[in-house]
């Protein structure tokens, strides 16, 4: 930001990807994958505010422990449509379908993606996907929590079950298309000189996500279908009452729903690995961990899914292998934190509103891992299991860990999507407010998972009343929280200050084009000839010297 | 992105549109590796725990049309790489005769499957509130189609299958969820295949097929071959193991 003090006023380029054409058929017809992923932005914002308004009327419902608002049918329906609009609408295209979709070609030197059409073509699946769950939405909503659990949503529920596991289906495909589409880009469209462990952490990050997209994803799309028939049909396969197993059903929906955590982390954290080593202006400390640590996670991920299910009456024996392999998990997971905290070292370091989001993020992700570990083990997973406890934790994964990481994202690439910079301090009280409500939320709810409080129950004894009042106050600072970036960063978009083509200044390669890009990315292919996150060998970068000085520890030689 | 003749504006040369589109068709059959693996998981293990009826219902299938409907399979197989190899070598006329008889021999699998399914509906072997196991052994005369020696082998094999399982009713219609489920997924397959094909006899037709560009005629090929592996793991799954144990 030094760098601004005697330059001229900086001005948009005269042609880019936003003004190349105009009228509604150039954005719904379009295959350029900057406008697509703008596409995707409003849409998961909409799911956003659909899930976070079902949100508001859970904690709402919770202030009195007879609760007030809702009746227990309503409650079941608000909890489960919550769940549903979060994961498979919000959180699971977030990261990908956005910032993926917008910045792997830039940052790989593609002038798109390898196959635009069936990515406009992802979009509009998920946009069929969206009505149908939409409608069940509105035609009585759904009341069988989002895990569709069998026999209960084939058989019993009384709610709009077809139409959401059909929504939900649909989706997938979205989902396992953008997969490929990442996975092939990857390997086959990058820029002369950017080798495999030259590309940034976030293309890392979402080479692993592809995999997990495209290797799960199916097997939910198979399981839901299943179900889908039973319902409509009445075929077995799940229904005990006709020989089928239920827990069958469990197996295969987790198989996939496990590894979607990671779909919602892993981006995340390539995000939190782009914006730690530009805000500490320091290359990323033990860059091929973090990268290797993306594929085993994503690997690992897959081996897991049965910790959810150590109460179903599975072996013991096999429950000791999953509960062995859920603590492998932690591995490369610490293996990120550690080394993000390792370039914090001796950094130096700017608290510009992209890190304050980082740095929420390492906070909160750790809380949420280790908390994890809890679950993970056999012993206090029958304590604490389908308590406030798995609530709290989970929430400090997907909200502390993936949103901050959506948001910080959202904030650090605003300035190259839009050419606009949004307003810094109100960005940084907003990421201050977020932190604050999202800690008061969720906190007092480990407290009161620890203490006995089961989940998706619409009533509780008396004495947790403190603790829900609690969350339901931090829910509305949240709110608030969430509601302030929407508004700024759409005002900052048409009126915000110029932001020129490199504002922080960051490595990638996606900030050496305009701000905002043309829509062939680049006007000419570039040669990359540095190495991931050097600040050293980059004149182009306009840095002091000195502030890029790797500063030895004083016990440096000792 | 305009398209300068056959390569799109995203991709700098041919080798890499191409590299690009079989790498990608080739993920898209792992996907389709794990859509088919959970059902085949379902089926597998209700097998194992139900066997008695599983092997009741897999008795009932025609070997005789599963049988040739593999050999149909396997021959589109063969006349699908001779269409990518004419595409290759540049024999255009080729390409058009071989991709006819592709089309040809899917449509012959499918209409085989179709007598088939009809034969499934009127013996009442379809899930649902008709279904009745022992309806040809009780009604010889509705099933004209079934020879009287197999009538009296599958009489016998459905009482020791009933005596075996007092629930054989409910457990045999999971092996007809299955059947119906993985054939009908497998053919709906086909059916996709075959509009792929007429795509390519469209181009094939207009000439577009050279040995410099044809990734089409090759990814199809890919995806056709592999819809034929499917089946080449359902007809022993279905049709075949432990038959008559």
């Amino acid at each position: 930001m030094s760098t601004t003090a005697a330059t001229p006023a900086k001005t948009l380029p005269e042609h880019h990807y936003l003004n190349a054409t105009y009228g509604i058929r150039s954005w719904l017809l379009t295959v350029d994958h900057k406008r697509i992923a703008l596409l995707y932005l409003i849409s998961v914002t909409f799911f956003f505010f659909i899930g976070g308004f079902f949100a508001m009327m859970i904690r709402l419902h919770l202030l009195t422990p007879s609760g007030y608002l809702l009746s227990a049918d309503t409650y079941n329906r608000m909890f489960t449509m919550h769940g549903v609009a979060m994961i498979f609408f919000f959180l699971i295209p977030s990261i990908p379908a956005v910032l993926g979709n917008f910045f792997i070609p830039l940052m790989i030197g593609a002038k798109d993606l390898a196959f635009p059409k069936i990515n406009l073509l992802s979009w509009y699946i998920y946009v069929v996907g969206a009505l149908f769950t939409l409608y069940s939405m509105i035609s009585g909503g759904l009341d069988t929590g989002w895990t569709f659990y069998t026999p209960l949503s084939t058989v019993y529920s009384n709610s709009a079950v077809a139409p959401a596991v059909i929504g939900v289906f649909i989706t997938g495909f979205s989902s396992i298309l953008t997969g490929l589409n990442f996975l092939v880009t990857i390997h086959t469209m990058r820029a002369p000189g950017m080798t495999w462990f030259r590309l940034p952490l976030f293309v890392w990050a979402h080479y692993a996500t592809s995999i997990v997209m495209i290797l799960g994803t199916p097997v939910v799309a198979i399981t839901l279908a299943l179900a889908g028939m039973e319902r409509l049909f009445g075929l077995g396969f799940f229904n005990p009452a006709m020989g089928g197993d239920p827990i069958l059903f469990q197996h295969l929906f987790w198989f996939y729903s496990h590894p979607a955590v990671y779909i919602m982390i892993l981006p995340a954290m390539g995000v939190i690995s782009e914006l730690i080593p530009t805000f500490a202006r320091k290359q990323l400390f033990g860059y091929h961990f973090v990268a290797a640590a993306s594929l085993a996670i994503a690997v690992i991920g897959f081996l897991v899914w049965a910790h959810h299910m150590f109460v179903t009456g599975q072996s013991t024996y096999a429950a000791l292998a999953f509960s062995f392999l859920t603590f492998l998990v932690a591995i490369p997971s610490a293996v990120k934190v550690f080394n993000w905290a390792a370039t914090l070292y001796g950094g130096s370091i700017s608290f510009d509103t992209p890190m304050l989001y980082a740095f929420g993020f390492l906070g909160l992700f750790l809380i949420g891992g280790l908390t994890g570990l809890f679950l993970g083990c056999l012993g206090t997973d029958i304590h604490i299991h389908d308590t406030y406890f798995v609530v709290a934790h989970f929430h400090y994964i997907m909200v502390g860990g993936a949103i901050m990481g959506y948001l910080g994202g959202l904030h650090f690439w605003w300035p190259k999507m839009t050419g606009r910079m949004y307003p810094e301090w109100l960005a940084r009280i907003a990421a201050l407010i977020l932190f604050v409500g999202f800690n008061l939320t969720f906190f007092p709810q480990f407290l009161l998972g620890y203490l006995g409080m089961p989940r998706r129950y619409h009533v509780y004894p008396p004495e947790f009343q403190v603790y829900n009042v609690m969350s339901t106050a931090g829910a509305s600072i949240l709110a608030i929280g969430y509601l302030m970036p929407m508004i700024y960063l759409t005002w900052a978009a048409f009126y915000g200050k110029v932001a020129g083509d490199n504002p922080w200044p960051a490595t990638g390669l996606e900030w050496k084009t305009p701000s905002p890009p043309p829509t062939e990315n680049f006007p000419v292919t570039p040669i990359v000839t540095w190495e991931a996150y050097d600040f050293h060998n980059r004149p182009d970068l306009g840095l002091d010297p000195v502030s890029t000085h790797e500063i030895m520890p004083a016990h440096g030689d000792d | 992105m305009h398209r300068t003749g056959e390569l799109y504006g995203q991709f700098k040369t041919l080798e890499q549109q191409k590299e690009s589109a079989s790498l990608g068709m080739w993920i898209f059959l792992i996907t389709e590796v794990m859509f088919f693996g959970g059902i085949m998981l379902a089926y597998t293990l209700n097998r194992h725990v139900y066997f008695p009826a599983f092997a009741a219902g897999s008795n009932t299938l025609s070997l005789k049309l599963g049988t040739i409907n593999t050999g149909v399979l396997l021959a589109s197989s063969f006349t699908m790489v001779m269409a990518v190899w004419a595409a290759q070598v540049g024999r255009k006329t080729l390409i058009t005769v071989f991709l006819l008889l592709t089309i040809g021999l899917g449509f012959i699998f499918l209409g085989i499957k179709y007598v088939e399914y009809s034969q499934k509906f009127e013996h009442h072997l379809v899930p649902g509130k008709k279904f009745d196991i022992f309806f040809c052994v009780n009604n010889p005369s509705s099933c004209p189609d079934v020879a009287p020696d197999e009538l009296m082998e599958e009489s016998k094999l459905l009482d020791e299958a009933k005596a075996a399982d007092p629930d054989l009713e409910s457990h045999a219609q999971l092996y007809y969820s299955a059947y119906f489920g993985m054939t009908g997924l497998h053919a709906l397959h086909m059916i996709i295949g075959a509009g792929l094909l007429f795509w390519l006899l469209k181009g094939s037709l207009a000439g577009k097929f050279t040995p410099q560009w044809n990734t089409p005629v090759d990814i199809v090929g890919l995806y056709w071959h592999f819809v034929d592996i499917v089946w080449i793991y359902l007809f022993p799954l279905l049709y075949l193991i432990d038959r008559h144990k």
